[in-house]
């Protein structure tokens, strides 16, 4: 038998509370325990991620039950550990890092697109649509109004500050790098920063 | 970082200064506790408070914050006048041998260097800060160390005023303290021993940061402790994905992979290359930026695509250049400080924040507040809301003394997706890649970054496409190739940074061999061409996804030389180099400096052990005429003395924060950087001086049980540390009635918050040049939105938008305040 962590765990388990509970009760009580003492982590898919905070980057393991297929719903993180394959963390995490579970599932996240009118003092629910419809129309109007084409001896310059994006200190490399192609090499835009100098 | 965590265990002595790694980057300060554990090495910690890492360190030395640089000197000074360097390393690995240009000083009395004019508060002639060229160009050399003008004996002259009394008397710490700190850290300046430096954002800001690591990259080389095992200057940074944005071009300065942004000035691709592309200071020299045609011209094909063709300079001219500010003729500066600045000036309508928080997490909140205000529209997509998010809410805008109805500021606030809700890459500080997967759908409406930013562009396409508008090219000529437009798949992405093969390679030494085949991923630097036949959009991260496939995913944990290297887990930008500049891990004969800690060897014609950061088949004794083990630069080796690449001089010359509570004892006419960065533009722009009442130095920090602004929304974490508090020293306590627990108020010229005072022992009432200086510290985390005890409590409410000349980043460590009672 090959025997890994979790199985190992179980092992453990079972061990620890078989055979003397045959004996006072009269009949094995073994898989009515089970029930009540699997691990919360026995039929959750295990997926490798990194802790978003500090830049040691330990690895984590994400418990999430289901299964991954597609008609598999309400799934939820029910378990975040330190993965101990990691030569970085080796399985342990700091305070922020075991909390990482609550960071994820947690009653304030975002979930709706909410929108602010001028001068009001209240946000509205808006639609996805609606808002990149909206955003992109700023944008173009901005860039339409304010692109500096050539700067102040004549030269060519096509570039764009008076919209500025800044962010990506916990966005992946993929993303910093799409904003920038999209942003800077496409619309032009000059302010683009992120943590670092800060 | 040079090195990266898992080396930290090979160290002999480890110094922690300007850096709390115990507290903050407590998973990674196992190596530290591993190399005290197993090679009985020794910490230094010095601090302006006795933290965390105090409480384990062998020696710990109390400074003033922002006196570092004053201590590093000291220690420069220390290993000079007492031996205590390693004259082999530093005569061929650093510039030490290099003869600096006749006409260079620097003025001990007014602490400026050549070329300071008074009148203009400015370095108006910076030709001096170079070296003597022979009739090739190249620097003039003397290896014997002995001219008067090469860098060895400048820096002799230059450091020897930082003696243990006077560094004693600027940190306010003892000599004794001071004499012991340098005994244990120069000790390593013997072959076989290596100290490293683990730093964080307690040296980067400041209005010296860079001359900061610059002090500590001196001495480590002096120390030959540079491109070692277990040595090397470490920046620990502080976010998950930092280094990684960085490398990706998220500066308004640079692209991806550190190439310069191009200006107004550079009209055509072949003038930008010529004013970017360095020329070799030394013969032989490997001058690796030579390549940076090479570079650039496959990160345009990356942007692209089809449309950057030879006939239009590749498409050269559809990227935007940086305009010249008509004032200076100095390119314009979009760093984040002058961001805000301009933004508050009404010079902006639009802004977009993926993730950030700059009402929270830069420098002066008011500020920052006061110019949202201005704004015609605000983007921000978040996991949580945030105070940027909100900053039209009443009790945010009282801070400014405006009103919801006053602020015609839109605001769109987009739902997005965390880290375990997409896979892609992270980069940690040690230039580790790693792959994450995705776990779960994000809640909600909530979606991923990539799917936010594909949509709005593709949306601004169409409509450009539609209605035209104004220089549409560069948004129709955008390269955007992903099977799923909408939402690219990040593996796509990349597979793109790294790069590919657009039609066969042929090898530059014999065109009849093929390097690589159309259609084949990068996997060396140098299999890039300057002709459009390749694509890479970070040339930097080459090798990360290669036709193996995604080494950011690899998981071998085999480590067989036991040296902590784990080449086969993820990838280690660059070329999955795991200590930067190893070639000086050897001797110039290629036998390593410490036989039993081997980094490379040269064993039958070729190094062995990590990559090398060197020419692979380069014999040892190239070292020795020109092919030098720093292989980006063009002389070839370290530079200690910089030559005009830095604003504020060659050397680091100690200079005090621009809010301090005393002159600076060198030199009183000149006491901060004089060539900081002050913003005098809005009416936020104030600095407090101790004549005004503002005599108490203050310092922020983070806390380890919190990250940044965001733990706070984690009802755990808060249950950890549920409210904001202000560490005041106990002599300071009893002077103005103060008791643990109380509720004061800390003002600064910027405002003022309000917390407990936790009355301590841990910052002790310092002596600096004959007064008594207190210092008072304070954590960050705090804001006005999220679970427990909120408002009141927003540290950067009192830091000031003074800028270090370089990097631009503010001095949040080390202003001034006054402290009352509430």
């Amino acid at each position: 038998m090959e025997l890994t962590r979790r199985s190992f765990l179980k092992l453990g388990l079972q061990l620890g509370a078989g055979g003397a509970l045959v004996k006072a009760f009269g009949f094995d009580v073994r898989p009515a325990l089970a029930q009540t003492r699997t691990l919360k982590i026995d039929r959750t898919t295990e997926t490798r991620s990194i802790c978003p905070y500090c830049s040691v980057s330990c690895s984590v393991i994400i418990h999430t039950l289901g299964d991954k297929a597609h008609n598999v719903t309400g799934t939820t993180v029910v378990h975040v550990e330190g993965d101990p394959d990691s030569p970085i963390n080796r399985g342990t995490l700091c305070p922020k890092g075991i909390t990482l579970k609550q960071n994820i599932v947690n009653d304030l996240r975002l979930t709706k697109v909410l929108y602010r009118a001028p001068g009001s003092d209240r946000w509205e629910e808006k639609s996805w649509d609606w808002a990149i419809e909206q955003i992109a129309r700023r944008i173009k109007d901005t860039r339409d109004r304010h692109l500096i084409e050539q700067d102040h001896k004549g030269r060519i310059v096509h570039a764009l500050t008076a919209i500025g994006v800044i962010g990506g200190c916990t966005d992946t490399n993929e993303n910093n790098y799409l904003i920038t192609k999209a942003f800077r090499a496409g619309l032009g835009i000059i302010p683009l920063e992120q943590q670092s100098r800060i | 970082m040079t090195n990266g965590w898992t080396d930290i265990a090979n160290a002999d002595v480890i110094v922690a200064m300007g850096g709390n790694p115990a507290e903050n980057h407590p998973v990674g300060f196992r190596f530290v506790m591993e190399a005290k554990r197993k090679r009985n090495a020794k910490l230094v910690c010095v601090d302006p408070r006795f933290n965390r890492t105090a409480a384990v360190a062998d020696h710990f030395v109390q400074i003033r914050t922002g006196t570092d640089i004053a201590f590093l000197n000291g220690l420069i000074n220390y290993a000079l006048q007492n031996g205590r360097y390693h004259e082999e390393y530093i005569k061929y690995y650093t510039n030490a041998p290099f003869i600096v240009k006749e006409g260079y000083e620097f003025d001990e009395k007014e602490g400026v260097f050549s070329g300071w004019d008074e009148s203009k508060k400015a370095y108006v002639d910076k030709s001096t800060w170079d070296y003597e060229r022979d009739e090739q160009g190249y620097a003039r050399v003397d290896l014997t160390l002995q001219h008067p003008r090469c860098v060895f004996q400048l820096m002799k002259k230059f450091f020897a005023r930082y003696t243990p009394e006077v560094v004693a008397q600027i940190c306010g710490c003892s000599k004794e303290d001071f004499l012991k700190a340098a005994d244990i850290i120069t000790s390593t300046y013997k072959p076989d021993k290596a100290a490293t430096f683990l730093y964080a954002l307690g040296w980067t800001h400041h209005s010296h940061s860079v001359q900061l690591i610059h002090a500590a990259a001196m001495l480590q080389l002096l120390l030959g402790n540079v491109g070692v095992a277990g040595g090397g200057v470490n920046a620990l940074r502080g976010h998950a994905n930092i280094q990684g944005g960085t490398d990706c071009g998220m500066a308004y300065h640079n692209t991806a992979g550190y190439i310069p942004i191009p200006k107004a000035a550079h009209q055509s691709l072949k003038a930008y290359l010529e004013a970017h592309t360095p020329k070799p200071l030394r013969p032989n020299a490997m001058n690796f930026w030579q390549y940076l045609d090479r570079f650039f011209v496959s990160q345009l094909k990356a942007f692209y695509g089809d449309h950057a063709t030879r006939d239009n300079d590749f498409g050269y001219h559809l990227h935007p250049k940086l305009p010249e500010d008509p004032q200076t003729g100095q390119p314009e500066n979009w760093s984040w400080a002058f961001i805000f600045d301009h933004m508050h000036q009404g010079k902006m309508e639009g802004f977009i924040s993926f993730g950030m928080n700059p009402v929270n997490n830069g420098p002066h909140s008011r500020k920052v507040i006061a110019a949202l205000a201005k704004l015609k529209w605000l983007v921000v997509a978040e996991t949580f809301p945030t105070e940027t998010a909100n900053f039209w809410k009443p009790e945010i805008l009282q801070l400014v003394g405006l009103k919801p109805q006053d602020v015609q500021t839109e605001v769109f606030l987009l739902p997005a997706a965390n880290f375990a809700e997409k896979d892609g890459t992270f980069t940690n500080s040690g230039r580790w890649i790693q792959w994450k997967w995705k776990a779960i759908d994000p809640p909600g409406e909530a979606k991923p970054d990539q799917e936010i930013i594909a949509r709005l562009f593709l949306k601004v396409r169409e409509l450009y496409q539609k209605e035209g508008g104004k220089f549409p090219d560069p948004i129709l000529a955008l390269n955007w190739w992903y099977t799923n437009p909408t939402n690219p798949s990040l593996e796509e992405v990349l597979k793109e940074i790294n790069g590919w093969a657009l039609t066969d390679v042929p090898d530059e030494k014999d065109p009849t061999k093929v390097v690589l085949k159309a259609g084949d991923q990068l996997s060396a630097f140098l299999q890039l061409r300057a002709d459009g036949s390749t694509l890479s959009g970070n040339w930097l991260y080459i090798g990360v996804y290669t036709n193996a496939g995604n080494n950011a995913q690899r998981r071998s944990t085999e480590d067989p030389t036991g040296m902590g290297f784990f080449h086969h887990w993820s990838f280690n930008w660059p070329a999955n180099r795991r200590i930067m500049y190893n070639r000086c891990s050897a001797d110039p004969q290629g036998r390593p400096w410490d036989p039993s800690r081997p980094v490379l060897v040269w064993k039958n014609g070729k190094w062995v052990g990590d990559v090398p950061d060197y020419k692979a088949d380069a014999p040892p004794e190239a070292v020795t005429t020109g092919l030098g083990p720093f292989i980006m630069l063009p002389e070839g080796v370290a530079r200690l003395f910089v030559p005009g690449q830095f604003a504020d001089g060659p050397f680091p010359e100690f200079y005090e924060p621009l809010e301090s509570p005393v002159k600076n004892v060198l030199h009183p006419s000149h006491s901060s950087n004089p060539v900081a960065v002050v913003f005098k533009t809005t009416r936020y722009d104030r600095l407090g001086t101790p004549d005004e009442g503002y005599d108490i130095a203050c310092t922020t920090y983070r806390l380890t049980e919190h990250f940044h602004y965001w733990t706070k929304n984690n009802p755990y974490n808060v249950q950890l540390q549920n409210e904001f508090f202000i560490e005041v020293p106990e002599e300071l306590a009893q002077k103005k009635g103060i008791k643990n627990g109380d509720m004061v108020r800390v003002i600064s010229a910027r405002g003022e918050v309000r917390g407990r005072a936790m009355v301590t022992k841990r910052i002790r009432p310092m002596i600096v040049n004959g007064r008594t200086v207190y210092q008072i510290g304070m954590p960050i985390h705090w804001g006005f939105l999220g679970r427990g005890k909120q408002e009141g409590g927003l540290a950067n409410i009192l830091t000031p938008t003074v800028l270090d000349p370089n990097s631009f980043a503010p001095e949040y460590k080390g202003f001034l305040v006054k402290l009352e009672k509430a």
